[in-house]
């Protein structure tokens, strides 16, 4: 103590700084860098500071190790010509509609599983589980699954299919895609049930007991009552599945590593930079998905700021109002 | 009820069942098909077709290959030991700054919580040819704690699940607690960290299965993989040599399932509810 007033007297500069600290605004300032700097840092070293370096290595000819040398927007260049890269590019045309039909499948055991069913949380468990397998373990499993005579040739030649009738699932080009597109159904498609099981189960219980003593079958149920209220969450997974089929990577990395006309943009972006270490070449791909990505959020962002701009107006409203104009119909006829 | 209408419900109904028992099918037959080979011996994995039930449901040698072989004993140790870290550390500091965000208001909150959203956009795996780097520079690779750092990263799900759930706790409760001489560490560790135990849960459920499942960052920064081998990685081990003898990489994969399952079947409920509140968030 004694120590400290001498400083004050000398000072008073640091008998301030401590008095201030000692305040609640001091205490307030503390705190925040404490509790902050951590997972500011984290944030910082591993996403901003690789995301800046890789926009600077993509205007360099380097590995990773040896000498770089500027090379302009040459990098850009060569992955716009690209045959591979344009190929891989269409290839996100089929993890696209592999998505659509998840996200309708989805939906479809959603709203089934919604009601009551017999053995519900059982099938809901076994619909969901394969999302938590693995990616490496998912990618053996389905390698034995596809391999010729194996798990799915067997079931086919049980349905009465030949199997010299059957393609090679993973080798022949014009199927390989879909087949690792189907596994990638079989992964997510659980999840994205839950997900819409848990927004229709947020729906209000009352809706559907007043529109079932109002007359409303099944279907009008769904179409007026479920469907309004869950279409924000089905719209926000159509948009991210754009985003997830432009980066899609993880079935043909661990099933076919890319051999054979599987390789996603993702995929020859870690090969250009693991395999061959064209690591400013890899930047530039990275950026350019990266951009993509961008623009297919603001597209959504702008879709929710105007097509949905009306989400929050009561859903009881509107079922109400859409079941008045629907039976008017039924009266008119 | 009339008849037809009854037989639309009936019809409805079958259709109901017919597609969950197909779906239910298709889920659990590629796993099922490895359980099924996994219990094979080399000579009736080589003579049967794959979907042939084997000979006996308790002929575990190939289990005891696989765990032997690519050294499962220290690759669950290791994924202990991360999961451990990770989980400790992610929602420390991720509860730590959503008490930050959710309850000091200053100049640049909006600017970080919008740091932390778009950071999601940055395609991760793209940008690990230069996190290599990073980690390069400050000589973490192959080294856990290394990793550990990685994955504790930027979790921005739970962070808003977090911040979610601190808007839903009321502030006079802080108040008061700081009339009454607490400080703000004291409000945080005291009063507001306990209350947080679901949110707690939740994340550490995502948190946790993403951790034990994740496989590619692992194999680029764990490369040493005879010390620093994780469940997942593990895996790798029947690439090369094993080829096509599905009877021990069946087993290697029922095993790296298994705790998997077990987790889900014992808190099946905790993780469906944080999913739907992890994808609604984020």
């Amino acid at each position: 103590m004694s120590n400290l007033n001498t400083t004050a007297s000398k000072g008073g500069i640091l008998s301030r700084l401590i008095k201030w600290l000692r305040s609640g605004k001091g205490q307030r300032c503390i705190i925040m860098i404490t509790f902050m700097t951590v997972p500011l840092l984290l944030l910082i070293g591993f996403a901003y500071l690789p995301f800046f370096k890789m926009f600077e290595f993509s205007f360099f000819n380097m590995k990773y190790i040896g000498e770089r040398k500027f090379i302009g927007l040459d990098n850009y260049r060569d992955v716009l010509a690209d045959k591979e890269v344009m190929n891989s590019l269409m290839l996100a045309v089929y993890y696209l509609i592999g998505s659509f039909i998840q996200l309708a499948l989805a939906l479809y055991f959603a709203t089934m599983l919604s009601f009551k069913t017999k053995g519900g949380s059982f099938f809901k468990g076994t619909i969901f589980f394969p999302y938590l397998i693995s990616g490496i373990a998912m990618g053996f499993i389905f390698k034995f699954f596809y391999t010729r005579g194996f798990v799915f040739d067997t079931v086919l030649t049980r349905l009465g299919f030949e199997l010299e009738n059957l393609p090679y699932w993973l080798r022949d080009k014009g199927i390989n895609n879909v087949s690792l597109v189907a596994t990638s159904v079989w992964k997510y498609m659980g999840q994205n049930m839950v997900l819409f099981i848990g927004a229709i189960m947020s729906v209000d219980k009352e809706l559907y007991e007043s529109a079932s003593l109002d007359g409303a079958n099944r279907w009008h149920q769904f179409r007026y009552i479920i469907l309004p209220s869950i279409s924000t969450i089905i719209v926000l997974n159509m948009i991210l599945s754009i985003t997830g089929s432009l980066s899609a990577f993880e079935p043909p990395y661990v099933i076919t590593g890319g051999t054979r006309g599987t390789a996603t943009f993702f995929l020859l972006m870690h090969n250009m930079a693991h395999r061959h270490q064209k690591v400013g070449k890899a930047s530039a791909m990275a950026l350019i998905l990266f951009s993509l990505i961008i623009i297919v959020t603001i597209a959504q962002k702008l879709i929710f700021k105007y097509v949905f701009s009306d989400s929050n107006e009561d859903v009881s409203k509107k079922t109400a109002r859409m079941l008045r104009k629907q039976r008017a119909k039924e009266a008119m006829r | 009820m009339t008849f037809s209408q009854r037989a639309l419900y009936i019809l409805r109904t079958f259709i109901k069942y017919i597609s969950l028992v197909l779906i239910t099918f298709i889920s659990i037959l590629p796993t099922v098909s490895t359980v099924i080979t996994a219990f094979k011996t080399e000579e009736e994995y080589t003579s049967t077709n794959v979907m042939t039930p084997p000979n006996s449901w308790v002929y575990f040698k190939n289990f005891v290959t696989a765990w032997k072989d690519a050294n499962m004993g220290l690759a669950f140790l290791n994924t202990f030991i991360i999961l451990v870290f990770v989980l400790i550390g992610s929602i420390m500091f991720g509860a730590m700054l959503a008490y930050i965000l959710s309850r000091f208001k200053f100049r640049g909150n909006e600017f970080i919580r919008n740091l932390f959203l778009f950071a999601t956009l940055i395609p991760g795996i793209a940008t690990q040819v230069t996190v290599y780097q990073i980690m390069h520079s400050m000589k973490l690779i192959n080294t856990l704690q290394g990793y550990i750092i990685l994955m504790m990263g930027t979790d921005v799900i739970s962070i808003y699940i977090f911040i979610q759930f601190f808007e839903n706790i009321s502030v006079s409760l802080d108040e008061s607690a700081i009339i009454d001489g607490c400080t703000y560490y004291g409000v945080f560790f005291k009063i507001l960290f306990p209350l947080l135990k679901p949110a707690i849960i939740t994340c550490m459920i995502l948190k946790g299965v993403s951790t034990y499942n994740e496989y590619y960052m692992s194999n680029l920064y764990l490369q040493n993989k005879s010390i620093f081998v994780t469940v997942s990685t593990s895996l790798y081990t029947f690439t090369g040599p094993y080829g096509n003898q599905y009877n021990y990489i069946c087993a290697g994969v029922i095993i790296t399932i298994l705790p998997a399952l077990i987790i889900f079947i014992l808190c099946q409920k905790q993780i469906y509810s944080g999913l739907t509140q992890g994808a609604v968030k984020g």
